[in-house]
């Protein structure tokens, strides 16, 4: 872990860091099915994310700081985006672009999908719709963008709450802390509860 | 075509056996020793995630294998638990580029079971439905190949087409990939109010922006260069690997189903099917573009054939094939693609087994790529058109 992760930076100098990195964020797709041919539509001229300042044409994971799940993750592809992500360094984002990606899609009861990339891998956006439109796309990255643009890395580090797209931002993930501590408050409630029926 | 050569030659293992070692000449230290080399799973050039492993003798290749299944997710297992109307919604995405051809052939298997009378105007919608689904399919690959082989441009062109073909699928099905428009007896609902008129013009302009695609890709001297006389495939070995569509068509065999075997009212129109001369990549981009010129003929003519009439027939609430099998295939974008339904009675199917195009087609790679060398592999993948969900179901 690089300084930039580990000490917290004065405002003035995160906002300009900040900023940069939004808008120069080197997209590697990680087409699987037919998201992909969406994702191509988007970076393809009526939709045009680069204008946004995505670049998808990193070589690789290794030059890549956004990773774009675009389809169905299948159990024998999954070690394979696990160590794609891997390789890719820090700051590193994910998008899980569509349904299949999101939980799993229409493959819900299928034998050889991997319900959701998330189990693999930490999402920081996930945009739903089977195939979603471009223009959903497009929403995602600008709701990454607006997250990295207030974001203090050594936060990040311990944090990766996802956005979730289509939602009022009451469904997002909690931190594992306070999840946790919730699930406890929760049990306990339930137990006072029992208890209280049969002393 | 009447008699198969099935020769020796036609077996991977035994293709161009000329000399394949490359060796430097005075330089005899130089190590030109076997190796193992893995395109994929994700490797741009697959067009998703086909594994291919080369084994290599220094720039040729000795032996190519292709890995499948990174993409199975498991189809015909999952239609066993799906009543008629959510299959349609499933196969639409196995082959992610021809959503409604796909969708097509269920609903024409479960018409062959029930008997089912289907009105002329909405197999007329079916067919120009199906026709703009292959011009679509079509210019996604035509712009890939291009890609693939280090020209940007063609990409966009193609892209600016589809957006304008999908915006114009989209008013009538509500899908800009995933159309579901096709049920039993008919397709979902009328077409909107004016969409011939639009679908007329885009013909048109779709027609006179193909020159562009002959003038940039097609004519192209560096284009040329890498295609011609790479990776020709002889008809009686695409024959015996069961390859069909636009890589058998290129090889000099006229076999599409709509021909051959007409379904819909295809009898009634003329459909040329264009053919090319040596089974070589160019030959095979050529007949894709050629393709796209026929399938826009084919458009003009339902355009005046189509006329009123009711879109669908009333169905139960619960559609239930009787019981027995049939067998239905039509002719998909990337080749034939067959349906067979096995019902026992119930609403769902007992079984359903898919023939796709894209893995009779995947199979004759390792003769292709045999004894060629590593920069042309690139070429050659691209040009025998397969989706890997069609591949791996």
């Amino acid at each position: 872990m690089g300084v930039m992760e580990s000490v917290e930076l004065p405002k003035p100098l995160k906002f300009v860091f900040n900023w940069g990195r939004k808008y120069s964020l080197w997209a590697f797709n990680f087409g699987l099915a037919c998201c992909a041919i969406e994702f191509i539509a988007a970076s393809a001229a009526r939709h045009d994310f680069i204008r946004l300042g995505v670049i998808p044409f990193a070589h690789g994971p290794r030059q890549a700081d956004l990773l774009m799940v675009s389809g169905t993750l299948t159990d024998k592809m999954a070690p394979a985006i696990k160590r794609l992500y891997d390789e890719m360094p820090e700051p590193k984002y994910v998008v899980s672009f569509g349904s299949c990606a999101n939980c799993g899609g229409p493959y819900w009861d299928s034998y050889s999908v991997t319900k959701g990339v998330d189990q693999i891998i930490p999402v920081d956006v996930y945009v739903p719709g089977c195939p979603p439109r471009p223009e959903a796309l497009l929403e995602g990255i600008v709701a990454l963008q607006d997250r990295i643009q207030n974001e203090s890395l050594p936060q990040r580090m311990e944090d990766r709450r996802p956005i979730i797209l289509g939602t009022d931002g009451q469904l997002h993930a909690l931190p594992a802390a306070e999840a946790a501590a919730k699930a406890a408050e929760a049990d306990a409630e339930v137990r006072r509860q029992v208890e209280g029926v049969r002393p | 075509m009447s008699d198969l050569d099935t020769s020796e030659k036609i077996l991977p293992g035994t293709a161009p056996a000329e000399d394949v070692i490359f060796q430097l000449e005075g330089d005899a230290d130089f190590d030109t020793g076997e190796m193992s080399l893995s395109i994929g799973p994700a490797h741009p050039a697959t067009h998703g995630v086909l594994r291919v492993v080369l084994d290599m003798d220094g720039e040729r290749i000795r032996e190519a294998r292709p890995v499948i299944g990174y993409m199975h997710r498991g189809f015909e297992k999952l239609a066993e638990y799906r009543d008629y109307r959510q299959i349609m919604a499933l196969t639409n995405r196995h082959d992610w580029l021809s959503g409604f051809c796909n969708e097509l052939g269920v609903a024409l298997a479960v018409e062959k079971m029930m008997e089912m009378e289907v009105p002329d105007r909405a197999q007329w919608i079916r067919m120009l439905l199906a026709e703009w689904n292959r011009v679509l399919n079509h210019l996604m690959f035509i712009g890939s190949y291009a890609l693939e082989l280090g020209a940007i441009t063609p990409m966009f062109y193609a892209f600016r087409e589809r957006e304008d073909i999908q915006f114009l699928l989209e008013s009538a099905t509500g899908g800009r990939l995933h159309f579901t428009y096709n049920q039993p007896g008919g397709v979902k609902i009328d077409l909107p109010k004016g969409f011939l008129r639009e679908s007329a013009r885009l013909v048109d302009e779709t027609r006179s922006r193909l020159s562009d695609y002959v003038d940039l890709v097609l004519g192209n001297e560096i284009f040329q260069a890498r295609t011609k006389g790479i990776g020709a495939l002889p008809p009686e070995v695409a024959l015996a690997y069961g390859v069909t569509g636009p890589t058998l068509q290129a090889t000099g065999v006229p076999e599409d189903s709509r021909v051959t075997e007409p379904y819909l009212k295809y009898g009634e129109i003329d459909v040329r099917v264009p053919t090319g001369d040596n089974g070589d990549s160019f030959d095979r981009f050529a007949v894709l573009l050629g393709r796209v010129e026929a399938s826009l003929e084919v458009i003009d003519q339902i355009h005046d054939h189509i006329g009123p009439g009711p879109v669908n027939t009333k169905l139960p609430k619960m559609v239930k094939a009787p019981e027995g099998f049939t067998y239905v295939r039509t002719e998909n974008p990337l080749g034939q693609l067959g349906y067979y339904l096995h019902s026992d009675g119930s609403k769902n199917p007992w079984r359903f087994k898919m023939r796709t195009p894209s893995f009779s087609n995947v199979q004759v790679l390792p003769y292709l790529l045999e004894g060629q060398l590593m920069p042309d592999a690139v070429a050659i993948l691209g040009s025998v058109f397969f989706v890997v969900g069609d591949v791996d179901r």
